[in-house]
């Protein structure tokens, strides 16, 4: 049973039809590469599954139940995380408090409610430490490089327990040993049986770390195979449009 | 890897720079007008020492005065850090208070259910305002400017439609007896001062103040609430993004500008025992120029309520400081415009050294 299924998905935006009929499948614990040009529609095929806006025509199931998103904490809620290509991070805070955001920690005193900084900071930085970077969870987001931003974007999604990630392009921005860093982070999670979903367009990322890989272009997959069974020359050509699908 | 590890927990990194006490107050927003509220005070007790600027009722004229303007100021404040405007404020005012005067002094309402009457259309127009700007997108300056006019059209308008006048009085004899009345125009603890025949007691203008701003300020800081204003100020969309309701956020900070205003209005108009239809008259301005003296960014997203107390201050200690060392008045708004400038100058350098990589 497919712990993702999007059936027939298309997107219009006023006359550009973003997606066309595209399907797609993830399973538990697996590592999908989503690949594609500028503009072939990857990122919109993640803000749907993200619950950014809803889809023109088809469906998304979950576990092979039908499911409509209307906001993104909908989809939180059914064990969806984003790690977004903005990183939706919030440049005037700190890094904790962006990982707490829209969930903090709160010290109850009867019917009031404050911030649990103490706590808020020592669990931001477990999960950084976890991750193995040097983020320190005091320092503002605007103070920091490509990789330490990747970082907090990620540890948001190791709040809760979730089933899916979708990461939009996470290696796009930062340094060579990050990278790694960052591959190694997507294996440790897919151990622990998440499912990934990975946009990139790094090619060597991909292959290094999906097990399959689904190819659109203009708005189409064009391809979904094994990363096995398919090699990077030929993601490229189907990519370019040099070869048609497979 | 033990490396690695004591790197991420940031204790041992020796690249880390010691961060000075300096820099670190340099990175309150409030500190610029803390320091120019000193300034004022020590220009002040200089030039207007004899002048009784500084006698118990002089204290409480230039208190009362910084405080009402505080009351906007906080709320304001607290909107401009979400990223917003409120330029509806002062004939928000002027609403208010014919809100509360029209039906107590013509209907013959109870004082108490006039005041309510007024903060709930205090909430409706908070609410309208809020709602247009967080559903159009258009700038919240554009919208609450034609607040500005359509609120004071219709206070002068309905008014002489009801009245015949645009003044409304007779408030002060109706306002006695009434249960909630002492609230807002009181002098409170009279007794503190009952060998000072000139003064009555603290106006309750001043707790309002005090009160509003600590309470703004645990807000800001203690509560995810706080949290949600700093980040749909910071970046909305990466705010929406993870879940923070911007636009929920947005339209209570206008309900809250907009009760502000009533406050201020029923403070106002109990105090005088009349109601004008111009009152309020620039105190939009004078909130955002207290606010941004306070070091709020105009851009969102940081910024201090306990700064636009202290911003509102200066406001009024100038304000009355001038009067009372005979300076002719005129030179009062020569005064708040070249500070204004300074402040703004101030927080940009702020910005910049809190921005740069350290």
């Amino acid at each position: 049973m497919a712990l993702l299924e999007l059936q027939g998905i298309s997107k219009n935006f006023g006359a550009i039809q973003a997606l066309d009929n595209v399907d797609l499948r993830l399973d538990p614990g697996e590592v999908l590469g989503l690949m594609g040009d500028n503009g072939a529609g990857k990122s919109t095929l993640v803000k749907i599954m993200a619950g950014n806006f809803p889809p023109s025509g088809g469906e998304i199931r979950l576990a092979d139940e039908a499911v409509h998103f209307h906001k993104p904490v909908e989809a939180r809620e059914k064990g969806i995380e984003v790690v977004y290509q903005d990183l939706a991070l919030c440049d005037n805070l700190t890094a904790a408090a962006n990982v707490f955001l829209g969930r903090e920690i709160k010290l109850r005193f009867g019917p009031l409610k404050i911030l649990d900084y103490k706590r808020m900071y020592d669990r931001a930085g477990q999960l950084f430490a976890e991750l193995k970077s040097e983020t320190r969870p005091r320092d503002l987001v605007k103070q920091m490089s490509g990789g330490q931003r990747q970082a907090v974007a990620i540890a948001r999604t190791r709040l809760r327990d979730c089933k899916i990630i979708l990461m939009d392009e996470p290696t796009a921005a930062i340094s060579v040993r990050q990278v790694a860093e960052v591959l190694d982070l997507i294996r440790r999670l897919r151990d622990q049986g998440i499912a990934i979903i990975l946009i990139s367009h790094r090619m060597p990322d991909v292959f290094a770390v999906a097990d399959r890989v689904s190819v659109l272009r203009r708005g189409r997959k064009v391809a979904d195979k094994t990363t096995k069974e398919s090699s990077p020359e030929e993601v490229t050509g189907l990519i370019t449009g040099a070869i048609q699908s497979a | 890897m033990t490396d690695t590890t004591q790197n991420a927990a940031g204790a041992m990194d020796e690249r880390l720079r010691q961060v000075s006490i300096w820099k670190k107050l340099l990175n309150r927003p409030e500190l610029g007008a803390v320091a120019g509220t000193v300034l004022v005070f020590v220009f002040f007790g200089l030039v207007a020492a004899n002048s009784g600027m500084f006698s118990s009722k002089g204290i409480i004229t230039f208190l009362e005065v910084s405080a009402q303007l505080g009351i906007l100021a906080v709320f304001a404040s607290l909107l401009m850090i979400a990223g917003e405007f409120d330029l509806s404020v002062g004939s928000m005012i002027g609403f208010a208070g014919v809100a509360i005067a029209i039906p107590a002094a013509v209907w013959g309402v109870p004082i108490w259910l006039a005041i309510i009457f007024a903060f709930v259309l205090a909430v409706l127009v908070g609410y309208v305002n809020g709602l247009i700007v967080v559903r159009s997108g258009l700038p919240s300056f554009i919208v609450t400017l034609a607040g500005l006019f359509i609120l004071r059209g219709l206070t002068i308008g309905l008014t002489r439609e009801i009245t015949g006048r645009t003044q409304v009085s007779g408030l002060k004899q109706l306002s006695e007896g009434d249960p909630i009345a002492w609230l807002f125009a009181g002098d409170w603890f009279g007794f503190l001062f009952a060998n000072n025949p000139t003064v009555n007691g603290i106006p309750a203008s001043i707790f309002w103040w005090l009160a509003l701003t600590a309470l703004a300020t645990w807000v800001l800081l203690r509560t995810p609430f706080g949290n949600w204003i700093f980040a749909s100020g910071g970046d909305k969309l990466a705010a929406r993004n993870v879940g923070v309701p911007v636009n929920s956020v947005k339209i209570l900070l206008f309900i809250g500008t907009a009760c502000a205003a009533t406050l201020f209005a029923a403070i106002q108009v109990l105090d005088a025992g009349s109601a004008d239809t111009n009152r309020g008259l620039l105190k939009e301005f004078e909130a955002i120029i207290a606010v941004v003296i306070g070091g709020t960014l105009l851009t969102g997203g940081y910024g201090s309520a306990i700064g636009a107390a202290f911003g509102a201050l200066i406001f009024g200690t100038v304000q009355m400081g001038i009067f009372f060392t005979g300076v002719n008045t005129d030179w009062f708004k020569v005064f708040v415009g070249v500070m204004m400038l300074i402040a703004v100058l101030f927080n940009n350098y702020v910005r910049k050294k809190v921005t740069e990589a350290r």
